[in-house]
């Protein structure tokens, strides 16, 4: 039988489009299919942003080989592709004399795991390195590979080179049924019916019920809800490193860290819910964010508090990854489970499961692949010079629409005429940062609004926060 | 008779004013003082407003142009002359006091406009 | 490099009567830079009326208000840039700005003033939980695309927050057909104005609920509906009192916060209670020759109030780039205390003050029938007995230059209230 595509992707995160642009180095004719507007618009636009070092996974895991694996990629990645990242280092802080073998126990996970670099210290040598450390810890494992990284760009860089490597994406396209046919399967979607060689499963939180619609080995997600605070770009160095603390009595651990763009950002808890589209925070969780991270860092500056938001994480009952052809369904994929450390791990996922794919498939490499990406300039981080230079050759970038953040009309134009360009206000919010900063978007909506319905040709009244069905303007 | 519970708004004091209609004979009572009881008084007989807004402009250099009426209207007939100010266009140059509509809803009073919109050239 | 006299960062109530009043002192260089397309600021979407009581004997709405001040600016032949973002001051006063026409540029000031206002409290700050759907706007956002881009937002709407902008926008709301179900007040008082409250609330049957929040955001696409609760004592949400209330809009008017991100990369000192910068009895900051005034410097109530600190704050920036400053004076600080949250200004100098010096303050909650005073050093020197005194509405007291007379070794001012 003819398939249609050699290889369809289902879900367009971090994992899925990692696997997507490691897919592209291939002869494959690759279609992704995301059920939201966008890519990015799930599990990964709402976690921790962190670029773990791998201290953390049972060794022998699929968690700690991905995890390490993916923190050794992603420095060079972040070159090639233009996403922002930042190697900060980790820490771990010990609260009692009584955890220190549970220290000690993480530290050497982290040595079985070949994360490098890992050390000891005193609570007194923490604090010194970050003074705003409770005065309550008494000793830390610091780990310098620990880093942060922007997920939104991570994710969308990955997608981009994708898709000008060849990818096709098709949005707000929900695979409902998937047939196990001669040669492949065929998808059943809310856009029609697709056929294709071999499937690649990477749809986060509901990436067990993709998995159990072709094969008799079950799996169970439990969406794990984590709620977040992020603070003020002017507190955003109220500390350096990514501060975790010791799982164990205060449960386990909040973190409280910078992000690459200079916020400070604390959480996340951890609520098993039954939605998997349940991302609205809590009042009792939000205050358990506050009270847990203080115990970790004194007087963190909430009252400089911009946002809150909350993740799922696709939690599986066997407690890792699920990653490989599925045993009883030739040519099906799993990227499955895809929970912390899944953003470290997602490009070294990629690179392997793109692999199993072209095996598979004896598909050869393309000679004309292009890994590198250049992304949308980030005006307000240039030099004054630099900056001048730009504006005069294209005066969009003059025009500052987000006030907070800086963003100009020339990089919100950018983000929509871009390859997979942004569609929706949240598109162009994590392609640009135009809306993420103290005002939250008060003051660039309307102009935003305005652009987007310009560039898009269409009313205002179509203009969506993010998927169908969250129109901003009812009517003139 | 009549009583009306009302708050007087002439300053941050807000006198809960008891006003009591009996027939042409009103007293107002609760108002701490006389600008209270004109209020009060003003209230039950005449109650007025400013209705401000904004239309649609057309070749303008915004869309919109602010507009309001010229004087106090009645109370009474806000929507009705909302109801005229949502069916109007006007054409770019607005000046501040245009008369945007003359006599809206019949009051007597005309609907201005509060700002400039200047033609596109 | 340019050099300009006198910089004024803001074109809106603020800077257009900062700009104008350096003009008439003697400023003859003189450049406003303003990041929105038109004169005005904030006051464009103002469209309502109640502006200008004082100022002008005469009631006139935002736009009307800004418009004579705008010409004013015009007939003065001041130059302004639009569209104009300023991106860096440093100590060395020097400003540096984008926009498409000039691209980046840097110019020396001698003097600034500081006239960026201020922005709004958003979702995030309050702390409030839920989903984080379309439907959600902070009261001036909803304004300004309802009044400058003539955009309707929803049609069945509840608002947190009775500051001014929220009462006026259900007012505002419900005169375009929306359906304006309930404002609710954290506090058990209003911040609006009374006048606002009778004719943006009580004339259209809008409900005010007092020692109320919002507990919950419902619907993930769009706000489908606001769960309010009654809040204790300690303003947290008491069990059992939710109430729901199907809406598609949720309007936040939940305060304002001074935008002084400019201000604080020249490293002046910033005032915790005000978020804005400490200033003298001239509205000088910490840094000699840059001036704040309007809502930068504290958020007001009256623009006549930001109009008439504005031209204050333009008549001493003249004076000093006229070089009419005389420095050796004696500066004595201004406490605020006994229910009085700030002052401003935050200092005097009673050598080199003007005759007369307004200070203004909010105070701290609710009083009724207690007294302001004025202390210099441990003696009262004022006492004037206010009815009502809500943080709602700016207070003042007009401190006299004479007055110090006896008073020459004075350490500092307080400003309190008592019962």
């Amino acid at each position: 039988m003819n398939m249609e595509k050699d290889v369809v992707i289902i879900g367009g995160g971090v994992v899925g489009s990692c696997i997507a642009r490691e897919l592209s180095r291939y002869e494959l004719d690759v279609l992704l299919l995301e059920k939201e507007e966008d890519v990015c618009s799930g599990t990964s636009k709402a976690n921790s942003a962190i670029a773990h070092a791998g201290f953390d996974a049972v060794p022998g895991t699929l968690k700690a080989k991905f995890n390490v694996e993916g923190n050794r990629m992603m420095a060079a990645l972040s070159k090639e592709l233009d996403f922002e990242f930042k190697m900060n280092g980790s820490v771990v802080l010990c609260f009692d004399e009584n955890d220190r073998p549970a220290l000690q126990a993480l530290y050497d996970r982290g040595i079985a795991n070949g994360v490098e670099g890992l050390e000891i210290v005193s609570g007194d040598k923490i604090r010194e390195l970050e003074p705003n450390v409770s005065d309550e810890v008494v000793a830390a494992l610091v780990a310098p590979t620990g880093g942060i990284v922007c997920p939104f760009g991570m994710t969308i860089a990955m997608a981009e080179n994708a898709a000008d490597n060849g990818v096709e994406f098709r949005f707000n396209t929900q695979v409902q049924k998937i047939e196990k046919i001669d040669g492949g399967y065929k998808l059943v979607t809310n856009q029609g019916e697709i056929t294709t060689k071999y499937v690649v499963n990477a749809a986060g939180v509901y990436s067990d019920e993709l998995h159990n619609m072709v094969s008799e080995k079950k799996l169970h997600i439990t969406p794990r809800k984590g709620d977040y605070l992020l603070m003020d770009r002017e507190v955003g160095n109220y500390v350096s490193h990514t501060i975790f603390q010791l799982p164990g009595k205060y449960g386990k651990g909040i973190l409280v860290t910078p992000t690459v763009h200079g916020n400070l950002l604390a959480g996340p808890t951890a609520v098993d819910v039954e939605d998997k589209e349940c991302t609205a925070t809590t009042a009792q969780e939000l205050a358990d964010v506050s009270m847990k991270a203080n115990k970790s860092v004194k007087n963190v500056p909430f009252r400089q508090t911009i946002t809150s938001f909350s993740g799922l994480r696709a939690h599986e009952d066997g407690d890792d990854f699920i990653i490989g052809e599925c045993e009883d369904a030739e040519g099906f994929f799993d990227a499955a489970g895809i929970e912390s450390p899944g953003l470290t791990s997602a490009p070294a996922i990629g690179v392997f499961l793109a692999k199993k794919v072209a095996e598979k498939a004896g598909a050869s490499e393309k000679k004309d692949f292009n890994g590198k990406r250049v992304g949308i300039p980030r005006v307000a981080q240039l030099s004054f010079e630099e900056r001048a230079e730009l504006i005069k050759k294209n005066p969009a970038y003059g025009t500052i629409i987000c006030r907070c953040e800086g963003i100009s009309e020339g990089e919100i134009l950018d983000a929509i005429h871009r390859t997979l360009g942004a569609k929706s206000m949240d598109g162009v919010k994590r392609r640009t940062r135009a809306g993420m900063g103290r005002c939250q978007a008060g003051f660039c909506t309307p102009r935003t609004v305005e652009i987007l319905a310009r560039e898009l040709g269409i009313p205002v009244t179509e203009v969506c926060k993010n998927r169908p069905g969250s129109e901003l303007i009812v009517g003139d | 008779m009549e009583t009306r519970e009302l708050t007087c708004i002439n300053c941050p004091l807000g006198c809960a004013l008891t006003v009591t209609i009996d027939g042409d004979n009103i007293t107002v009572t609760g108002n701490t003082c006389p600008r209270g009881a004109a209020y009060g008084k003003k209230e039950v007989t005449d109650p007025t407003r400013i209705v401000t807004s904004s239309v649609v402009v057309e070749g303008g250099t915004i869309a919109r142009a602010s507009v309001k009426t010229a004087m106090d209207i009645p109370k009474g007939k806000i929507f009705d002359i909302m109801d005229e100010i949502h069916k109007i266009k006007v054409k770019a140059p607005v000046h501040i006091g245009d008369v945007i509509i003359p006599n809206v809803a019949g009051t007597g009073v005309d609907i201005i406009a509060s700002k400039d919109v200047e033609a596109v050239k | 490099m340019n050099t300009i006299d006198v910089v004024v960062i803001g074109g809106g109530p603020a800077g257009l009567a900062a700009a104008l009043s350096a003009k008439r002192n003697g400023a003859e260089n003189i450049l406003i830079l303003e990041r929105d397309n038109i004169l005005g600021g904030i006051l464009n979407q103002c469209i309502h009326n109640g502006f200008g009581l004082h100022t002008f004997k005469e009631e006139l709405t935002g736009p009307e208000y800004a418009g004579r001040f705008i010409k004013e600016v015009l007939d003065e032949k001041i130059p302004y840039k639009l569209n104009t973002m300023v991106i860096d001051i440093n100590k060395n006063k020097e400003v540096t700005f984008i926009n498409k026409e000039d691209g980046l540029m840097t110019i020396k000031a001698k003097a600034i003033i500081l006239a960026m206002g201020c922005r709004e409290r958003p979702r995030g700050a309050l702390n409030i939980p839920g989903y984080r759907p379309a439907g959600i706007y902070t009261a001036g956002t909803a304004q300004r695309l309802m009044n400058i881009e003539g955009h309707m937002v929803g049609k069945k709407v509840v608002i947190l927050g009775s500051g001014d902008i929220g009462l006026i926008m259900a007012r505002r709301m419900t005169l375009e057909g929306a359906k304006v179900e309930v404002v609710a007040e954290l506090m058990p008082y209003s911040g609006g104005l009374k006048r606002n409250i009778v004719q943006c609330l009580n004339d259209y049957d809008i409900p005010l609920k007092l020692s109320h929040t919002v507990i919950d955001i419902k619907g993930k696409e769009h706000v489908e509906g606001i769960t309010i609760a009654e809040v204790d004592a300690n303003r947290k949400p008491i069990p059992g009192t939710e109430e729901f209330y199907e809406a598609d809009t949720l309007l936040l008017s939940c305060g304002l916060l001074p935008e002084n991100e400019l201000t604080k990369g020249i490293g002046v000192a910033m005032n915790r209670v005000t978020s804005g910068p400490d200033v003298d009895d001239k509205l000088q900051t910490g840094l000699e020759g840059v001036f704040a005034c309007g809502n930068v410097l504290h958020v007001h109530d009256l623009v006549d109030y930001v109009s008439e600190e504005a031209a204050l704050a333009g008549q001493n920036a003249a004076r000093y780039v006229c070089g009419q400053e005389n420095k050796s004076g004696k500066k004595v600080t201004m406490i605020a205390d006994g229910g009085v949250r700030y002052t401003v200004p935050q200092s005097l100098d009673i050598v080199n003050m003007n005759d007369k010096v307004v200070v203004r303050f909010r105070v701290a909650d609710v009083f009724k029938d207690r007294s302001i005073c004025v202390y210099y050093d441990d003696k009262k020197i004022s006492s004037v007995k206010k009815k009502v005194l809500a943080p709602g509405e700016m207070e003042q007291v007009i401190l006299k230059k004479e007055s110090f007379a006896e008073y020459p070794d004075i350490r500092s001012i307080r400003i309190c209230t008592e019962e």
